[in-house]
């Protein structure tokens, strides 16, 4: 997608032949394109007016640098803008010097506020802070027993109404005031009712709810794949009980997330935290750099990169690349990288999120499976086998399709796949960027 | 940074090259699709054969099925008289106040087409969807003349309302059989209450219902049903939390073969659409109501009409693993418009078949096209 959004204004830019500054016209043709990224990825399209207005101001007259073409330039700055919009990079809450420490989550139905006090509860526990989670949500049914589940598996305490009691959250709320101080818990979470924010009554509700427990921190919830709604939600929230920050769920799915930027822009609160999965641990610190990333499609490259400095060892991995340049790259170094490469996650979303991968890579498919097979067929090799194939003959062909559970014709295909991999690195020695030929991979496979 | 990312693309390209272009050559060179790899012994298909499974014999259905003699709480007013609201009168109360409405000027000029645009894209229709129906728009202005705003406004309505027109909308259900509907969609769109909102209304019109509370995923997701089971006098099937969702779907076919219920309601976990193992699963799940051919009438995929250019991502997604029949769009009782079921309909050609519009049972509307893009330009 970067490539497709900067090819696509390098192709402006080559039209329009403007040389050294960017000039009014050249950034107004690159605006519209923006504005089409921008929209995409659900950014309200009233802030993408506001946003593209700043960038114009901006762009016009900059200096192109001299190792981007005018199009990356473009993008550079509209990266930069929108950083800038989405803040810094956060992640702390606001700490109450009186504990306990009041954290409010509020959000519409659905948006995944009772999975994100679990997360946070699980983080700040971790951070060595007493939690107690309340829940105030006796609204939808069994609410108050899926955090009762999530405090289980935490091994905190809920706070919450009893089942037959009477169903007031603002009460439930006041009372756990005295239930944290009762089991010395310095941090308390109170999870709220989804609610619309057009719903007047329940809107009130929920005055109540912040007025009885006065919270440090109210933090609204929002769904990443919010299209435009996002900023009647945020305003109306805002407006009635005044938002702290933001946390965005369901960040793992494939919505380009414009909505953070829309919150962002009409709250003017920092986005706190991102939910990246279903599992209680799955959450992080919000990072404006990627987010930007995200919306403008160009692949979470950052994110990438911090995978393969968790996993892979560099050095180890510089030497395979070096050897692999050099043609000396041996089965058992290629088994080496591929368990290595493979422990950063399915390397189908691996490609999905490398830039420069060619397209019709991409798109394909990969079966992790075919991979584990591979694996077998190496690991049936000897040492010698691994390190010179062409020692491989007919009847070890056979040892190691049956010590592996594949055919022969699998061992050889396998073989002779790598055997053109070696060569086709080889004479790619030095160049940075790898390029399929045109076909992309099927050709690739035809010449083979 | 960048040449570690350098060093990651030969690597991960060497991997596919090499391991995936086993596969790749191998799926090319056969013009039909090869057989999946077999997969992780989970997600392995049903035996054709519709045999009972091991699973549902060790946890004996009696076991997990509540009482089919639940006491109907709070007995309602006898069914037949009970009128369905419509969509109008839901959207009106709220929506005035939130959207601009459009400035009505005399004459077409190109800011009626850039207000027109706004309206729609601020509806969630998405840019693409908008700029071909304006295209046609303007074309049928041109022709038919129309100079007048309040005209092409209506052009514009008539298009959207043409658009929407095409579908069944009817859920469908055999008499004297057993039918099954399926939920499907991503997390937190509403599936669990329009399934409970659907099942109260099914039982009032006389229809024995039974419960499929597959989604054995999220806490207490089974026990959120089995309430509104009980109020709507529904049977509820549910396993253990994590259980394998595929042993409840069979079950609650079989409980409702065994008490002559006639329609099943399976509630399935939310789930994101790029989780190719939890689409896997529910691939499962439909194989699983398969295996008594004609059951399955409806596989409803819920929308929360909040969504943004993602519906369309899920619709095709879930689409593609399942056969989706039609949309339920919910939480239209908001300020949200839903506007990406237009995207949905025109790019998919799924209709909107159930509009929820508020968590009481009797919130659940017929989806009436003209009322629906009335609605947009409100």
């Amino acid at each position: 997608m970067f490539d497709a959004l900067s090819d696509r204004f390098d192709g402006i830019f080559t039209r329009l032949r403007s040389r050294g500054r960017l000039s009014e016209k050249d950034v107004d043709e690159v605006a519209r394109e923006i504005r089409l990224a921008l929209l995409e990825a659900d950014v309200n399209v009233k802030v993408v007016k506001q946003f593209i207005a700043r960038v114009k101001e901006r762009a016009n007259g900059a200096d192109v640098q001299k190792s981007l073409s005018p199009g990356q330039q473009v993008i550079k700055i509209v990266h930069e803008e929108l950083v800038n919009t989405l803040g810094g990079v956060t992640g702390k809450l606001e700490m109450s010097s009186k504990p306990p420490t009041v954290v409010m989550l509020a959000g519409l139905q659905g948006s995944g506020k009772t999975t994100a006090a679990g997360k946070l509860a699980r983080m700040l526990k971790s951070q060595g802070l007493g939690v107690l989670l309340v829940a105030a949500d006796l609204q939808r049914p069994a609410a108050v027993e899926q955090l009762r589940v999530l405090g289980r598996q935490l091994d905190l305490p809920v706070w919450s109404a009893a089942d037959d009691g009477p169903k007031d959250p603002v009460e439930v709320a006041r009372t756990s005031l005295h239930e944290a101080a009762r089991l010395g818990k310095n941090l308390v979470i109170v999870d709220t009712a989804g609610r619309l924010q057009v719903d007047t009554e329940l809107m009130d509700e929920l005055r109540h709810v912040r007025d009885a427990v006065r919270p440090t921190d109210t933090l609204l919830v929002v769904d990443a794949m919010t299209g435009q709604e996002a900023v009647n939600v945020a305003t109306a929230f805002d407006e009635a009980v005044g938002l702290d920050g933001v946390i965005l769920t369901k960040i793992d799915g494939d919505a380009r997330g414009g909505a953070a930027l829309s919150v962002k822009d009409v709250v003017g609160k920092p986005i706190l935290f991102v939910g990246t999965g279903e599992k209680l641990d799955e959450f992080e610190a919000f990072h404006p750099d990627r987010m930007a990333s995200r919306i403008l499609g160009m692949g979470d490259v950052l994110t990438l990169i911090e995978k393969a400095e968790a996993t892979f060892d560099q050095d180890e991995a510089k030497v395979a690349e070096e050897k692999l340049r050099k043609g000396q790259f041996t089965l058992e170094d290629f088994l080496d990288q591929m368990r290595q490469v493979r422990k950063m996650g399915p390397i189908g979303n691996l490609m999905k999120m490398m830039p420069g991968m060619p397209k019709e890579l991409r798109k394909a498919e990969i079966d992790e499976g075919e991979l584990g097979r591979v694996e077998a067929i190496i690991c049936s090799m000897t040492p010698d086998e691994r390190r010179d194939p062409s020692v491989i003959n007919g009847s070890r062909r056979v040892r190691i399709a049956k010590g592996s559970g594949t055919t022969t014709q699998e061992v050889n295909a396998m073989l002779k796949q790598f055997k053109q991999v070696q060569q086709m690195m080889k004479s790619m020695a030095g160049g940075k960027r790898m390029r399929l030929p045109p076909g992309g991979i099927e050709s690739l496979q035809n010449q083979l | 940074m960048s040449d570690l990312l350098v060093l990651l693309l030969i690597l991960v390209l060497a991997v596919v090259l090499i391991a995936g272009g086993l596969f790749l050559s191998r799926r090319s060179s056969r013009p039909a699709p090869p057989p999946p790899p077999p997969a992780p012994p989970d997600l392995e298909a049903p035996p054709s054969v519709a045999a009972p499974e091991a699973e549902p014999s060790v946890e004996t259905p009696d076991a997990v099925v509540e009482a089919p003699e639940l006491p109907i709480t709070a007995p309602e007013p006898p069914a037949p008289v009970r009128e369905r609201p419509r969509l109008r009168d839901r959207l009106g109360k709220t929506r005035a106040a939130f959207s601009g409405a459009l400035t009505r000027r005399g004459k077409v000029d190109p800011e009626t087409w850039d207000e027109l645009e706004e309206a729609l894209l601020l509806a969630d229709v998405g840019l693409p969807t908008t700029q071909r129906i304006l295209e046609d728009v303007k074309a049928r202005a041109a022709a038919e003349k129309a100079s007048d705003s309040d005209a092409v406004l209506d052009l514009l309505k008539d298009e959207l309302t043409t658009l929407l027109e095409p579908g069944d909308r009817g859920l469908a259900a055999t008499a004297g059989e057993q039918n099954v509907w399926m939920f499907v969609g991503v997390n937190g769109v509403g599936k669990t209450t329009t399934i409970a909102k659907l099942a109260q209304r099914e039982v009032d019109d006389g229809h024995k219902v039974v419960l499929a509370a597959a989604d054995t995923f999220r806490a207490a997701a089974a026990d959120q049903l089995g309430l509104w089971a009980e109020r709507a006098g529904a049977d509820l099937v549910r396993g253990q939390d994590g259980a394998d969702p595929g042993s409840v779907v069979f079950d609650a076919m079989s409980a409702a073969s065994t008490r002559g219920a006639d329609l099943v309601l399976v509630d399935t976990a939310g789930r994101l659409h790029t989780k190719v193992n939890l689409m896997e699963e529910l691939k499962k799940l439909r194989r699983i109501v398969d295996r008594t051919p004609g059951a399955l009438k409806e596989v409803l995929l819920v929308v929360d009409a909040t969504t943004g250019q993602n519906g369309l991502a899920q619709a095709r997604q879930f689409a593609e693993a399942v056969e989706v029949t039609g949309v339920v769009l919910t939480k239209l009782d908001g300020t949200a418009k839903g506007g990406i079921v237009l995207a949905i309909q025109a790019e998919i050609g799924l209709p909107v078949k159930v509009v929820g519009v508020g968590e009481g049972a009797e919130d659940l509307i017929p989806f009436d096209p003209a009322e629906f893009v009335d609605a947009l330009f409100d």
